[in-house]
């Protein structure tokens, strides 16, 4: 399933500092949707490179990072088990506090 | 000659330093004075004299034109009151409102110019901290002639000026859980212009029990964040960050840096937003969230969740109280000060440590030693000691090999053994630096205490520091 994960607000640094990735992501054999939770697994594996528990905790994301899928709020759309689908843009974005 | 040169150098110093003195000493004097006309001024609408039952504002006058704004009013105004969807209307309402700003820094400063010129009646100001020198980049409303002196009187000084004819308060206090429900139930509008976690939270926190709408910015590095909290049944900070980050998230511009025009847009935003809600016009950017990114030219607005039922500050069932308010401790919650300052780490024995006098002495004595800096390599091109090393704290591990090299070459010269220090900016990764290479093996490894800051200050006032 092709899709755009972005990352924002230093989460770019875990992954070398690359803000925007078009990515593949196969689907698992017998499954039929991609769920976030699926996507976040598939993230830490592929694509950060560095101290994942600056992104991650647990199997969601850790306190202080919005997700947002095609600029919606993940709380909206079923947080972890929100189903994604080709073309979707996921975007990771640590919340600021500087002024 | 040269001692002839050195002898006038300081007296023009000396001459320098004496008249800086007496000229800031009559800008306070001024500014004292500038404040009390204007608080004059304010209980005497045109000028008139006061009979006793004293206006509190000069928008409270009647013109007779079935408004309240009067001819300067009109004329001061007159762009914002062509606007058809804006107008009278709008700008009375303005007039009328006031509005509190967090923080005279980076996002304040344009926040509160663009408040202040667009007619917001009464317009507070809270900071505790003094114009430096190394905000002027981003603070775009300090001059040079504030430097040292406190930001909330150089804020308020410039929207004076700006418009002398509305209300500016003084705050010059760190905002508390202790003095935030009375200075903010002042106001209608709270502007958060801070730059830290915990005040974050206690301002959201404070609007809640205040019931206040929230205009909330941050800014850091080239991106920059934006939203209005608590406002028509929208979301409050804590809907959105239930659980404050880990602290090792949290950067700041002191840090990480950041990039003075970006700050300022979003402070502008910010007064754009505080304006529409303070006016009834548009749609503020509630349940909605605005995503700069500077670099890439890009701004996006997200959709973010509603009030949260089951939130701590604003849910349904949620006790939460100005009481409890007063009580919370918010350093603790978020596991940082209110006032950020440098964070000072003690991890090393005494004797695993130097001074930078001590240092300065070996270098003086011309010690065999290998000075490694551990900053990284943007860092180090800022400034650094002469003959350093510079090996960033992540790829230590991976350049023991070089370290190793630089002690070997350095005591095959010399025929004696070479000593080993690492320096920072204040002496906090020379010290993590220092404990991976004692676990590596180097043990004779020293870190230098303070930094290339403590450097500069107790041994080479020259030495930049940034
Ligand atoms: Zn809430």
């Amino acid at each position: 399933m092709q899709l755009t994960v972005e990352f924002g607000g230093g989460l770019e640094l875990l992954c070398n500092s690359v803000k925007i990735h078009n990515v593949n992501v196969e689907l698992q054999k017998a499954a039929e949707k991609l769920t976030m939770k699926d996507l976040l697994a598939w993230i830490r594996t592929n694509l950060i490179k560095e101290r994942p528990e600056m992104f991650m905790k647990g199997d969601s994301v850790r306190p202080g990072v919005l997700a947002l899928v095609n600029d919606c709020d993940w709380e909206l759309t079923g947080q972890l088990d929100t189903t994604l689908e080709e073309k979707d843009v996921v975007v990771f974005i640590s919340t600021l506090h500087g002024g | 000659m040269a001692a002839a040169d050195g002898g006038e150098v300081s007296a023009i110093l000396r001459d320098l330093e004496s008249l800086k003195a007496s000229k800031s000493e009559i800008e306070l004097r001024i500014s004292a004075l500038e404040a009390r006309l204007q608080e004059i001024n304010l209980q005497q609408p045109n000028g008139a004299v006061s009979n006793g039952s004293c206006a509190p504002l000069p928008s409270s006058v009647d013109s007779g034109y079935g408004h309240d704004l009067s001819p300067q009013m009109i004329y001061r105004y007159s762009r914002q009151l062509l606007l058809p969807s804006f107008g009278v209307q709008a700008q009375s309402k303005l007039l009328k409102s006031s509005i509190l700003v967090v923080g005279a820094g980076g996002l304040g400063s344009p926040a509160l110019l663009y408040l202040a010129a667009c007619g917001v009646g009464h317009l507070g100001i809270i900071d505790h901290d003094v114009v430096e020198l190394n905000n002027m980049h981003r603070q775009i409303i300090h001059t040079e002639r504030f430097i040292g002196q406190p930001k909330v009187r150089s804020a308020a000084a410039a929207c004076r000026s700006i418009n002398s004819t509305i209300q500016v308060v003084e705050y010059q206090e760190p905002l508390r859980t202790s003095n935030a429900l009375e200075i903010m139930s002042k106001y209608d509008i709270i502007v958060d212009a801070t730059d830290n976690a915990p005040s974050r939270y206690m301002i959201s926190d404070c609007c809640v029990v205040l019931g206040k709408p929230l205009v909330s910015g941050a800014a850091l590095g080239f991106e920059g964040q934006l939203t209005v909290y608590n406002y028509n049944g929208g979301p409050c900070y804590r809907c959105l960050f239930p659980t404050p980050p880990p602290t090792t998230a949290c950067q700041r511009c002191s840090d990480s840096g950041v990039l003075g025009v970006v700050p300022g847009i979003i402070g502008c935003l910010q007064a754009l937003e505080a304006i529409k809600i303070a006016g009834e016009v548009g749609e503020p950017l509630s349940g909605r969230m605005l995503l700069l990114d500077s670099l890439s030219g890009r701004i996006r607005i997200v959709k973010i969740r509603g009030r949260s039922l089951q939130c701590v500050a604003c849910g349904e069932n949620t006790t939460f109280s100005k009481l409890q308010f007063r009580e919370f401790d918010y350093e603790n919650f978020t596991q940082s000060p209110l006032t950020p300052s440098p964070l000072k780490l003690n991890l090393l024995q005494a004797d695993s440590r130097i001074n930078t006098k001590e240092y300065k002495e070996k270098i003086d004595d011309g010690k065999a030693h290998v000075l490694i800096d551990v900053r990284p390599e943007h860092h180090f091109k800022i400034v650094s000691l002469p003959n350093s090393l510079n090996i960033p704290l992540p790829s230590l591990e991976a350049r023991l090999p070089e370290i190793s090299l630089a002690l070997k070459e350095n005591e095959e010269n010399r025929g004696v053994n070479s000593e080993l220090y690492v320096v920072c900016r204040r002496g906090n990764d020379s010290q993590r630096a220092v404990q991976s290479l004692h676990k590596l093996g180097f043990t004779s490894a020293r870190d230098i205490i303070g930094g290339l800051e403590a450097w500069a200050r107790d041994v080479d006032p020259n030495f930049p520091t940034y």
